[in-house]
């Protein structure tokens, strides 16, 4: 038996392999590539300069922090939306699974106009939150509410299959066994979960880091308050300067590959504790 | 590299020349945002002009975008054949990459700009806070609504306009620094795009002052002619939206002919007829008496006159670091 070759499904390793490395290439590494060799033309204190200047550190800083918050609003309740979905049958059911896909279907730059229009102090929601002090349009929190409009769909939809395979009778033997309720919550279901709600976590923070068209139009683009990063990319295009809009765009990318890197090392430490 | 470029020209026009053109001629028309309209009937008028004059049949495609995007596709290869433009720091920008010639805005009258606009302000009806000119922009407790001049090359015009405006008043850069620093300190929001501020103002009743070009006013009007009056300054900045000939591309498809005669028909009676409509102030002077009425007298300032042509006024004002940014550090203070 050991000696016996281990039969895959897919035949042809060297086959699929080729085919991947290839297809990331053209897909992913080719034009991600090209940044690098296009800043290149500016020297190290030029580059410098452009990615420390003041008002680029305040739109990392927004871009970052609203990112993060957008993607930690919507894994809770994403979390709570994906659990309802996934295991309760109500009247509606499907339609409101049909509605949390779209926001991955509408142009941003709708989604911006129209929230933008909800929000601002004339708006249906802006003008009673107004009267609690509350200004949504034109300021961080606005940017954070267009970010967690477009993150929502990924937190529910990497949740829902993975809550869908999670076998009630399981719960049903811990609370034979004696556990209490938040005991089978936090010591059989969470852990479980944990994977996939760190990717949907990891998935709704990078679209929001990269997303422009439905920001611009609610953030009001206030010099060094609510600018974010991509926005300041544009604003170098407009000035044919794609040098400098590249090094912003590296340090985007920098930061937010290692992100992505620690959200991933994080899901591999939870992934070891539920199998071991 | 010019000379190449010249000689290129000069060369593949001599064939152009000779070779009958293949019947069946598309041009590509690259623009900007709030011409869609204009160039929407120019081109049925233009298609209809070739067709009696030559008996070949045209088809004219439009693309509409930012200035800025619209230029740099171009350079990144969109087959444009010819580009119409808001402001002609965006061709200039073309020809640095060597897709046409540097000296494009002596090829065509008046600076290449076929039609003008100027900026003028939008108020709410009845003009409640009673703004007639520029200076009434510093009145207390004003909000002024614009778009980002580092985005939105429209917006640019703005920004120039206020700025000669205050040079003129008060004489010297730093009066006009102050006031342009207290204008913006009473924007609220600062949309990437002309449309965007338009909207900003009419739909979601942001500000009360939109400071706009006068054919976007004009347009609005039109669209909410219950909400809104047009202001038009004693003075302000003369819009020359420029147009040109994309050489390495008319070249290569054999176009340059038919081009030509398309920009020229910008510049001829039935052209500025239309322009004139669609509230583009026309450069023919019969024309602009005929349609006087539709235009407020406005003493006129150019760009190459207050500010030394576009290439400095970017310089100067937008480029990273420089007096917009500047004024910011101050505003954000």
């Amino acid at each position: 038996m050991s000696l016996q070759v281990r039969r895959r499904v897919l035949p042809g390793f060297g086959l699929t392999m080729g085919i991947t490395l290839l297809y990331l290439s053209l897909i992913v590494l080719i034009p991600l590539a090209t940044l690098p060799a296009r800043s290149f033309t500016m020297s190290w204190q030029a580059f410098r300069d452009t990615v420390t200047d003041p008002r680029v550190v305040a739109s990392y800083r927004l871009s970052l922090g609203a990112s993060l918050a957008a993607a930690a609003v919507n894994a809770v309740f994403g979390g709570v939306v994906a659990w309802v979905l996934a295991r309760y049958a109500f009247p509606g059911r499907r339609v409101v699974d049909a509605l949390i896909d779209l926001p991955f279907a509408l142009p941003t730059a709708v989604a911006g106009i129209v929230l933008t229009t909800l929000y601002a102090p004339g708006g249906w929601l802006g003008k009673p939150l107004a009267q609690y002090g509350v200004t949504v349009a034109f300021t961080p929190l606005g940017v954070t509410v267009a970010l967690i409009f477009i993150g929502l769909p990924f937190v529910v939809r990497t949740l829902q299959p993975v809550i869908e395979d999670l076998d009630p009778e399981v719960e049903e033997a811990a609370t034979s066994l004696g556990a209490s309720r938040t005991g089978v919550l936090l010591r059989v279901i969470l852990p479980n979960l944990l994977p996939a709600w760190l990717t949907g976590f990891a998935l709704a923070f990078a679209r929001a880091l990269g997303e422009y068209g439905s920001v611009v139009f609610i953030s009001g683009n206030m010099p060094m308050r609510t600018e974010i990063s991509p926005l300041l990319i544009v604003t170098k295009l407009e000035q044919y300067d794609y040098a400098g809009a590249t090094a912003i765009a590296i340090v985007m990318l920098a930061l937010s590959f290692c992100l992505l890197l620690c959200i991933n090392g994080l899901q591999t430490w939870a992934r070891r504790r539920v199998a071991p | 590299m010019t000379t190449s470029i010249v000689r290129a020209a000069v060369f593949s026009a001599a064939i152009a020349a000779f070779a009958a053109p293949a019947p069946g001629q598309t041009l590509l028309n690259v623009s900007y945002d709030p011409t869609r309209e204009l160039y929407q009937d120019l081109n049925a008028a233009f298609v209809k002009y070739w067709k009696g004059k030559t008996g070949q049949a045209v088809t004219i495609r439009q693309s509409h975008g930012g200035s800025g995007a619209q230029a740099r596709a171009v350079i990144d290869g969109l087959e444009a054949d010819v580009v119409t433009l808001a402001l002609a720091y965006d061709i200039d920008a073309i020809a640095q990459s060597g897709l046409t010639s540097t000296a494009w805005q002596k090829r065509f009258p008046q600076n290449s700009a076929p039609y003008t606009s100027t900026i003028v302000f939008l108020v709410r009806k009845g003009n409640p806070k009673g703004i007639k000119d520029w200076g009434d922009l510093s009145n207390p407790g004003l909000q002024i609504i614009t778009p980002n001049p580092k985005t939105s090359g429209g917006a640019r015009w703005n920004y120039l306009a206020a700025w000669g405006y205050a040079l003129r008043q008060f004489g010297g850069d730093d009066k006009a620094r102050q006031f342009v620093a207290d204008l913006y300190k009473k924007v609220p929001v600062l949309d990437s795009g002309a449309r965007a501020s338009t909207m900003t103002f009419l739909r979601r009743q942001i500000g009360d002052v939109l400071i706009a070009w006068e054919n976007e006013a004009h347009l609005a009007l039109e669209e909410s002619p219950n909400q809104l009056e047009i202001v038009v300054p004693s003075i302000s900045i003369l819009a020359e939206p420029p147009v040109a000939i994309v050489d390495k591309v008319v070249d290569r498809k054999g176009t340059r002919a038919i081009a030509e005669a398309y920009l020229q028909y910008l510049y001829s009676t039935e052209g500025q007829e239309i322009a004139a409509k669609h509230h583009y102030r026309p450069r023919d002077q019969a024309i602009a008496a005929k349609f006087a009425a539709s235009f407020a007298k406005v003493k006129l300032f150019t760009v190459d006159e207050a500010f030394g042509g576009w290439q400095t006024a970017q310089k100067t004002h937008f480029a990273d670091g420089a007096m917009f940014d500047r004024l910011y550090r101050l505003v954000a203070r």
